[in-house]
Order: C-alpha cells, then structure tokens, then sequence
C-alpha cells in the first residue's frame, strides 16, 4: 500500500477545502459579519494540516484501484470532518456530532439537516453550508485530477470511486481533459442557472445559494420553508435546473462537440424523462384537490418530482400532507435517483433500467432455458461483469439499508420515519415523511442514528464500495 | 495529436504504453474483447472502445473524424486492411496496418498505394531484416542507422581482456586513436550516460555512434570481430526464417534451416532454392551436432516457443563460438533473458510497436518541430535524436564547450554536407548541419530545447 500518496493527496484536498472557504470569507466581509474571523481561523487549520501533507512529494506516484478508493473515501471523510469546523467555531451549531451531520449532508448533496430554525443563522455561515453542496456535486477529487499534475493513468480509479454510475467512462482519452470538460460544463450550467434566477428579481447572494443547491442536487435553502416562498418563476427555472443536473453530463458533451444523433439516442435519458413526466402526471391528477388551480397543481407536482429524483430535495409544499399514491410515488422516486454521470444520487436510472432489463432477460430464459440472451442499452450488449457488479451493488445496498433501519429504531420513531429517513440519506435526498418530512428535520435522532445516517449520506453518495472497502481487512493485509 | 490503434494484442498494448508518456498525444484504443479494453484503459491515460474497427459506428465513437493516425494491429490482415480502408474513407487520417503474411509481401506496394495507406509493417520481415543486419556485424547487438546510412548506432558488449576494460571514457579517443563516440552504457540492469571519468569494464554493453568506416576502425583497434559471419544454423522454418534466408542468401551467406515439420520443408525448399533444408528435429542435440554447430559460425532461434529458443541458444553458446540470435515474443521477461548474455535477442513485438513509434514521433515532430529520426537506446530507456539545424538556431555558431547544455544531454554527432564530425569542446554547429542528440530527457522537440532554460 502506497500510503505516501494516499497522504499526499489527502493534503491537497485540504489545501483546496482552504481555498474553497474564501468565498464564504468575502460574504462573511461583505456583509460585514464577525464570522470573518471563524473563517480565517478555519482556513489557516485546513492549510497547516495540507501543507504539512504536501510538503514532500513522494516519488512513487502510483495509484493502484485500492490506493484510489482509499484516497476518496479518506478524501471525503477529512473533508467534512475539516468543513464541521465553521460551524463549531462560529457556534452556529455547538455540537460536533450535528455539525458533522450538517457537513457531510452538505458535501453529499444530500440536504438533509439537524437545524430547526435555519435563518437565524448568519449568512456567511450559510452560504458556506450551500457552497459545500456545489463542492461535492461534482467531486472533489474530479476536480484535483484537472488541476494537479498528478501524473499517470492510475487517476482513473480516482475519478471512478467518485462519480456515481455502474460504468465510468472517459470523455476524451486524457484524464485531465475529461476532468476539466466536465467542471467547465459544471460551471457553466451553474452560471445559467444564476443568470435566470437573477432574471426574476432575487439578490444574488440567495440566488448563489440556490444554485449550489440544484447545480450539486443537494437542497439546502436559506430559509425555513425552503423554496415555497420564492415566485412561480423562480420555482419553475429551478424544476428546470434540478432535471437538467440529473442528467449525464456526457450528453452535454455530445451536444457541445455536435453528436447530436449519438447524445439523444440514450436509453438512460429517455427513461429518466418519461419518468418525470408521467410521475408529475399521477401526483397531479392525484392531489389535484389540494390546490387551487391546475397550473398550480402542475407546477407543484413537477417540482416536488424534480426535486425528489435528482436528489436534490428542496421543497414548495409540505408533500406529508399529499395523498398515500403521491407519497408513495415520491418514495419510489427517491430509490431511482438521478442518472449515472449527473450530480445526483439515488440507485440510478440506468442501473434500474438494466435490473429490469435483467428480469426480463430471467423470465424469457426461464421459458427458454437454452436460449443466448444479452442485455442491451444504447443498442449495445452490457457486459455480464456490468450486471454482476449492478447486482451486488444492489445487495450491499439493502444490507446497509436494513441495518441503518435496524440501528435507529433503538430510538422508537415510527415505520415510516426510520424508512424515509434512511431513503432520504442513503440516497441524498434529504427529506424523507413525518418526522423527517420536509418541514421537519434530523435533529431528532440520537447521536449514535446520526452517525448511522452520517454513514449512509457517505456510502449513497460513493455508491457504497468505495467506503465499505476501508472497513475490510483484506484492504490492509500485505 | 489524436492517435486510434485497433487491436490491443501485444504489441496494440506496448504502442499504448510508449505513446501514452507523450504529452499531447491524445490516443483511443479500440478492441472487440471488453476485459481486454478495460484491463488497457485501467494502466494508461488513454480511451477505450469495445468493438471491431471495421464497424464505422464504432470509429466515430473512437473519434475517427478527428483523429490523425489510425494504427490497426489485429492479428488478422484483412481486419488490419479493412479498417485503414474504412478509416481512410471515413476520416482524413494516416493509416499504418500490419500486414504479415508473406502471400502479400509481394504486392504490398500495389496495396499500399490503392489503400492509401502510409505505411504498411510486417513484423516478421522487420524482425528478419534486424537480424539479418546484425549477422552481418556480429559483434554489434544492434545496430540503428542516422543521417541516411552515414552514422551507425552501435550496441555492442565489451569482451573479456579487452583493451576497453577499466579504461576510462576520454582515454578512448587518444589511446585508440579513432574518432567514435560513447553514447550509453548499460551495466546488469541500470543504464547511464557516462561522462568522462566513467570507468568501463567487461560485459557492459556500451552504444556508440560513429559512421561505418570509423566504426569498422574502432572494431579492429579493440580487437572485437568485424566481418560477417559466413554460415548461419536456423532452427524453425517459419516466416521469419523465409525473409531471414532470403536476406542471408542475397549477401551471399549459406544458410541452413532446420525444420521438423515434412510438408513445411517441401515449402521452404520450393521458396529457398539455395539454401540447405534439413528435415529433423532442432530441439535435438544430436541432430544440431551432427549439423555441425560446433563449427557454425552463426546460430539463429526462431523456433515459435520462446522457451525452446533459450535453451537452443544456451546449447549452442555451450557448444561453439558462434554468434547467437534468438527470437522471443513474450517482452514481459526481457531483464531475465538479458543476463543470460546471449548476443542478439530479437523482439520481433518490439521492433513492430519501435517502427510504428518512430514513424508517430516523425509525424507529431513534423508539426512544430525537426527531428529527423529517433532511435531509442539503452533499452528504451534513452534516446539517439537526429536535428536538422534551421537558420538563427540559438546554438548555432557558438563553440560546444560555451553552449549551456541540460543535465544528461550529450551531442553525440554533427553532420555536415555528408562529413561526419564527431564533436569536441572547440567545434561548432552551422546552420544546415544535422546533429544527434543523445538524451534520458524524453519529448524534445527542438534543438533549443537541449539549452538550459535561461532564467529570468
């Protein structure tokens, strides 16, 4: 085991997580709040702690896949241990234990949140708990990769720990090229976002965090009753931002570089929209009778369902208070997920798509027992090795899922609570129903739940292997 | 610079593993099985796409539109062919198949030109033409030649008790009196550029660089063997060993070629008139001494066993003085094979993915910069660059010992109108000249790129 590098790269996610709190600094400046000071203080730890990480450069380079699923897991676990400490410092939030909860749930894009009163807060404090949202959508170590020179072609299980999706692929042949296409499309979509929100007459400093919010699906808002007070408008670009960042970004690519034959023509995509569309129809037709016009019953439904499978969770209505078949579709929603290579979190589109596809494959041999059947998506066969790791992808994830369920009912919430809670951290949603609904929060739970769910946000948002690989010995035999 | 190599066999991998160290060269590999493009695409920076390169849909999404060299290297000719064709028509890129079976060898240029291709490699040709090369100079590992023939690089191993043994590198040229430069030494399994004070010692095996007379001269003043050998022993009788005798016989060596198989000897004899076939099995020792090894001036393995090629060879070192060639296809275990010190070892796998290199290197050298050929020494591990000199070159017309070189850069020649100066402190480099450089610093594109970078 290379631990030399796998140090190494963690002192440069450190370096980074200090040049990343400058911009809650400026905020913290401009609206010349004392957290200024919590936030150099942060800063001048994160960098004494990379720099002396950094120091040395050690001279094997070589990142094989264990190096790399340690160095994300690792990576991720500092990160939101080191992104507590704005928090704890401003005592925005004393306990360490929720604080932590608040910033893994934030770099996992997940948005669920231990805060009962959110805009007591101060803003720079906020905006920071948004901006980690934006950090972790689309990876940190993604973002490393583009910008160090940290040479060979072992960066690939870097980027493949990091970003969700039964099978990662490169855009172009360089790694560092992939890695900056897909931050410069990241940002892009991000300031589109900005610009339209703008357009409908909000201060930028609320919509900067909506967009961290939607770009990195996570779904912390600024204010207690999340989006509902913001105008149609608003509601409906965000229901716009929060699809177009469930999608893969490789579509964006292809269109970019005109392959526009190749980027429509994707199963993923397809479903992934029919999904939406006909979801938003049933809860519409559904609750229809709780709102006052159709155009109404539209536009909340559309976003309750955008919001719920990309990940994102932000909310316009207290859908705990929907009829049991929108619930329930919500629910099934937040399993889905978004699709492979997007922001979100979730199981995955594809992946459902191909479990389906897999069952279909199962009834047709079973009928026909001889019978050679491959599976195909895109018009191409999915490789046996592609099905078995989506199958024991599943697996880990009902394991974990059942013993989350198990470990935080020592606490004697009811059924759905424990479900939904665990649905809406695994799959970095946020809300979940009832007590964790989306007027509610997490603060309920006991210290012991919280680092249960802590754990779940990290293995939802790693797809599971990537964490659970520290927890085995086989990991650290020689 | 977009690189797409269809087939990732041996030699698809090692041009992988050597373009992938080059900084702006962007390469795709494509391949028909999945475990084998994942298992690429895991080691290397690279892109990898599953399936047959004759397939159109599968280019494209290699990249096919952009690309500028298609390299197809599948173990089948035809599926080589069909897919520069295709590439050719789809894309305006370069195309280099390999092509291998000697039924084409004949009509290649016919099919080169109709194809349009840019360059067509047979492997076994290749292999067979180095080996007949170096049978030619025995005492030379391996031999790469610059400036068109005028300059030869020479690897060759110092032998027991010879004058070079403990002498140190600038004694060389006033003790032996002869203008040869020392370019590398490889000593078990390190390998340096040596400076001055370097002290040699028997069994390194030292490159040099000189033009073929001086060499010839250096040869005789070290006492090591210089003429060519007058027989040769082969063992397998398989398309190597066709082109190698073909070679062999054209400058007049006698050739005898051991085979096991009845039906192949009927063929060799109909295709080699000349040369002497003996039907038997070569893994025998009796049958080798009765065909007289121990007085052979030359030995080549070429049987397809690459275990069998070792042993061969060891048998007939045990046996005889000759000059020893065995062929191995596996690269994997090249330190192993070369302590077991026997002579020439040929890599027909290597010498494919070398030729295509240089050709790539050529190419992406001809947008941007000028060198001529490439040479890669010291088991890959340096370089032998060739530079012409343009006007306003800002090493031109300033004496060597006054230029600030980088560390581990040696100007190892300078040709001038066909002189060949081997260049001292007070000798300086014109405009038109072509220089060789000898470096361990890869990706050089330009002469000035030899000079310290002056800081500001």
């Amino acid at each position: 085991m290379n631990f030399k590098i796998i140090f190494h790269t963690l002192g440069w996610v450190l370096n980074f997580e200090a040049a990343c709190m400058l911009l809650p600094l400026i905020c913290a400046v401009t609206y010349n709040e004392p957290h200024s000071l919590t936030f150099i203080a942060c800063m001048a730890i994160c960098l004494a702690a990379g720099v002396l990480l950094t120091f040395r450069t050690p001279k094997n380079k070589s990142i094989y896949a264990k190096e790399g699923f340690i160095i994300v897991a690792l990576s991720w676990i500092a990160l939101s241990i080191f992104g507590a400490l704005p928090f704890v410092i401003s005592g925005a939030i004393p306990s360490f234990i929720d604080a932590w909860f608040e910033t893994v749930s934030g770099f996992t894009t997940t948005g669920a949140t231990i805060l009962s009163d959110i805009e007591v807060l101060p803003k720079s404090i906020l905006f920071w708990r948004s901006f980690t949202h934006w950090i972790g959508g689309m990876g940190v170590l993604v973002f490393l990769v583009a910008i160090l020179p940290l040479a060979g072609g072992s960066n690939l299980y870097l980027i493949k720990a990091e970003s969700p999706g039964p099978s990662v692929s490169k855009l172009v042949p360089k790694i560092k090229s992939t890695a900056k296409i897909l931050y410069g499309l990241y940002t892009l979509l991000s300031f589109a976002e900005v610009f339209f929100l703008l357009a409908g007459k909000i201060d930028l400093y609320e919509a900067l965090t909506i967009t961290f919010g939607t770009a990195g699906t996570g779904g912390f808002a600024v204010k207690n009753s999340s989006i509902a007070e913001y105008s149609p408008y608003i509601q409906n670009v965000i229901t716009i931002f929060m699809i177009l960042f469930g999608i893969n970004f490789s579509v964006y690519y292809l269109l970019l570089i005109r392959r526009f034959k190749e980027a429509v023509h994707s199963d993923e995509l397809k479903a992934y929209l029919i999904i939406i569309a006909a979801s938003t129809a049933v809860i519409c037709f559904n609750s229809r009778h709780l709102f006052a016009s159709l155009p109404d019953a539209v536009r909340h439904s559309a976003f309750q369902v955008a919001s719920i499978i990309t990940t994102t969770g932000f909310a316009t209505e207290n859908f705990d208070k929907w009829p049991e078949l929108s619930k329930t579709i919500l629910v099934t929603l937040m399993f889905i997920g978004a699709c492979a290579g997007s922001t979100g979190g979730g199981i995955k589109v594809s992946r459902i798509v191909i479990l389906l596809k897999s069952i279909s494959k199962e009834l047709r041999i079973t009928a026909h027992p001889k019978r050679i059947y491959k599976i195909k998506m895109n018009g191409r066969i999915i490789e046996h090795e592609t099905v078995r790791s989506i199958n024991v992808f599943l697996v880990a994830y009902a394991t974990i899922y059942v013993a989350s369920m198990l470990l935080i009912s020592i606490d004697n919430f009811g059924f759905t609570t424990n479900f939904t809670a665990v649905a809406a951290t695994i799959n970095n949603v946020g809300p979940g129903l009832e007590l964790v609904g989306p007027t509610q929060n997490f603060s309920i739970f006991s210290p012991l739940s919280k680092l249960v769910l802590v754990f779940d946000m990290l293995a939802g948002r790693l797809e599971i292997f990537p964490l659970l690989i520290l927890f085995s010995t086989y990991t650290w035999k020689k | 610079m977009n690189i797409i190599i269809v087939g990732c066999g041996k030699i698809g991998q090692k041009l992988a593993q050597q373009l992938n160290y080059e900084e702006d060269l962007n390469i795709t590999v494509v391949d028909i099985r999945y475990n084998v493009v994942q298992d690429i695409i895991n080691q290397y920076d690279i892109m990898g796409v599953v399936g047959s390169g004759t397939s159109i849909e599968t280019l494209t999404e290699a990249g096919i539109e952009t690309a500028d060299i298609l390299i197809a290297v599948t173990g089948s000719d035809e599926l080589n062919l069909l897919t520069c064709l295709i590439a050719k028509k789809t894309g305006n890129c370069q195309t280099i198949a390999r092509v291998r079976k000697p039924e084409y060898s004949k009509e290649i240029n016919l099919i080169k030109k109709d194809l349009g291709l840019t360059l067509v490699i047979n492997p076994e040709q290749t292999a067979a033409a180095e080996i007949a090369r170096s049978l030619r100079l025995p005492s030379a590992i391996k031999i790469d030649s610059f400036a068109k023939g005028r300059v030869e690089l020479l690897k060759l191993k110092i032998p027991e008790n010879s004058v070079l043994d403990n002498l140190t590198v600038m004694d060389i040229a006033p003790k032996l009196n002869c203008d040869i430069l020392l370019c590398g030494v490889e000593r078990n399994e390190s390998a340096f550029i040596p400076r001055g004070n370097f002290v040699l010692k028997s069994g390194d095996r030292i490159s040099v660089i000189a033009s073929p007379k001086n060499a010839a001269f250096f040869f005789k003043k070290t006492g090591i063997k210089t003429n060519r050998v007058k027989d040769t022993i082969i063992v397998g009788g398989g398309t190597t060993a066709v082109y190698l005798a073909k070679y062999l016989l054209q400058s007049g060596i006698s050739v005898k070629i051991i085979e096991r198989d009845t039906e192949r000897c009927e063929t060799l004899c109909r295709l080699l008139p000349k040369a002497s076939i003996v039907n038997a099995d070569g893994t025998e020792n009796r049958v080798l001494l009765e065909e007289g090894i121990e007085y052979a001036e030359s030995f080549v393995a070429l049987t397809n066993i690459d275990e069998e090629n070792v042993l061969l060879s060891l048998f007939a070192k045990s046996k005889s003085n000759a000059k020893l060639v065995t062929k191995i296809n596996r690269i994997a275990y090249d330190e192993v094979i070369s302590s077991l010190e026997l002579d020439t070892i040929v890599y027909p796998k290597n010498i494919t993915a070398e030729y295509i290199i240089k050709f790539v290197r050529a190419k992406k050298n001809s947008i941007g910069s000028n060198v001529e050929t490439m040479h890669l020494i010291l088991d890959g591990k340096a370089e032998a660059l060739e530079f012409n000199i343009r006007e306003n070159s800002p090493v031109s017309g300033i004496p060597l010992e006054s230029l600030s070189l980088k560390e581990n850069i040696l100007i190892a020649c300078i040709n001038r109108n066909g002189n060949i100066i081997t260049p001292r402190g007070k000798d300086i480099i014109k405009c038109g000249d072509t220089v060789i450089v000898v470096t361990t610093i890869t990706g050089l594109k330009d002469i000035s790129d030899i000079l310290e970078q002056r800081k500001k």
